[in-house]
């Protein structure tokens, strides 16, 4: 098991902390031709899973009136950088939930002040 | 033709430079040492018959095996495979270094046991209605005809035990090859459970 690790390990990135109901902005790497661009994605994080290098992310937006997931490996290497642009005071470990909300209803509360990091 | 025993170590995923997330079977490939150089003239045929893992103790080496690991001047091996390879000479070793990333391979092993199954496992029939009062679900079904030939013909696909066959998945492609640790990552899957002995073959 070991050796397997010691191969997963060797695609561990730094990523900066971000939590469920984070608003994120992605700067994903795209290849077009032989030229390599970074395209912006930004929404909503619903859900985190997996563990270790194997970890992935949902990132949700609502893409000219229509909702547009997308999953990231949390240590992609196509992923140039992640912004976390705000906190989100969410009560779930998946917010499912917002597909079906349309509007107002559909934001996630930010959150009043950052807890103490342990 | 190159060939190399190898165990299985798992399976994980690998980030390719496009950026790809791929599966990938780790192998722990090597070193394999040649115990003999079977010849046309002496054997009728041409192979090496090559040895993997290392025996911890002396004493659990069978007297036999023991005579045929001294000749050959190598310490002495839990597996022994043969291939069909030339050029190598007694004592000579294989190593994970000799494929490299790109090589299609075929890999042979011992599928999973699946204990007794049914047809519909074993064989892929297509079973019954799951539903709507059917009382037909998982049956094979019919057998054959009556009066001709009053008897079953052989080979009739039927219920038994699946599994534990020696299986070869060709076309499988190596990601990566890192022969400092002796590790093969092979992409996609390959047969039997972890821990299992498989062989690697590379046609040329």
């Amino acid at each position: 098991m070991s050796l397997i690790k010691a191969v997963e390990e060797g695609f561990r990135r730094e990523v900066p902390v971000f939590n469920i109901g984070d608003t994120v902005r992605m700067h994903v790497k795209v290849v077009e031709g032989d030229k390599e661009r970074l395209q912006p994605f930004e929404g909503v994080v619903i859900s985190r899973k997996g563990s270790g290098v194997r970890e992935t992310f949902i990132v949700r937006k609502i893409s000219f009136g229509v909702g547009v997931e997308r999953v990231f490996p949390v240590h992609s290497p196509s992923i140039d950088k992640i912004e976390v642009l705000k906190r989100g005071d969410v009560r779930k470990a998946k917010l499912y939930y917002l597909r079906g909300k349309k509007g107002k209803a559909a934001k996630v509360k930010e959150k009043e002040r950052e807890r103490p990091q342990q | 033709m190159t060939g190399i025993i190898g165990k299985k170590l798992g399976m994980t995923q690998f980030f390719t430079e496009d950026g790809k997330l791929v599966p990938v079977t780790v192998v722990e490939a090597g070193p394999c040492h040649v115990i003999q150089v079977k010849t046309p003239e002496t054997d009728g045929y041409e192979a090496v018959k090559v040895g993997f893992l290392e025996m911890r103790k002396a004493k659990n080496v069978a007297k036999p095996m023991a005579g045929i690991f001294k000749k050959a001047g190598t310490p002495a091996f839990k597996i022994l495979k043969e291939f069909p390879m030339n050029g190598l000479k007694v004592g000579d070793t294989i190593k994970a270094g000799s494929f490299s990333k790109g090589d299609v391979v075929s890999v042979a092993g011992i599928s999973k046991g699946k204990g007794f199954q049914g047809v519909m496992k074993r064989h892929n029939f297509k079973g019954g209605p799951g539903s709507h009062g059917s009382m037909f679900n998982r049956a094979p079904g019919s057998i054959g005809g009556s009066s001709y030939p009053s008897r079953v013909w052989r080979g009739m696909r039927m219920a038994g035990h699946m599994g534990c066959d020696r299986v070869t998945v060709s076309n499988l492609t190596i990601i990566d090859v890192r022969p400092e640790q002796n590790l093969i990552l092979i992409k996609g899957a390959v047969p039997g459970p972890k821990d299992t002995i498989i062989e690697i073959r590379k046609e040329k």
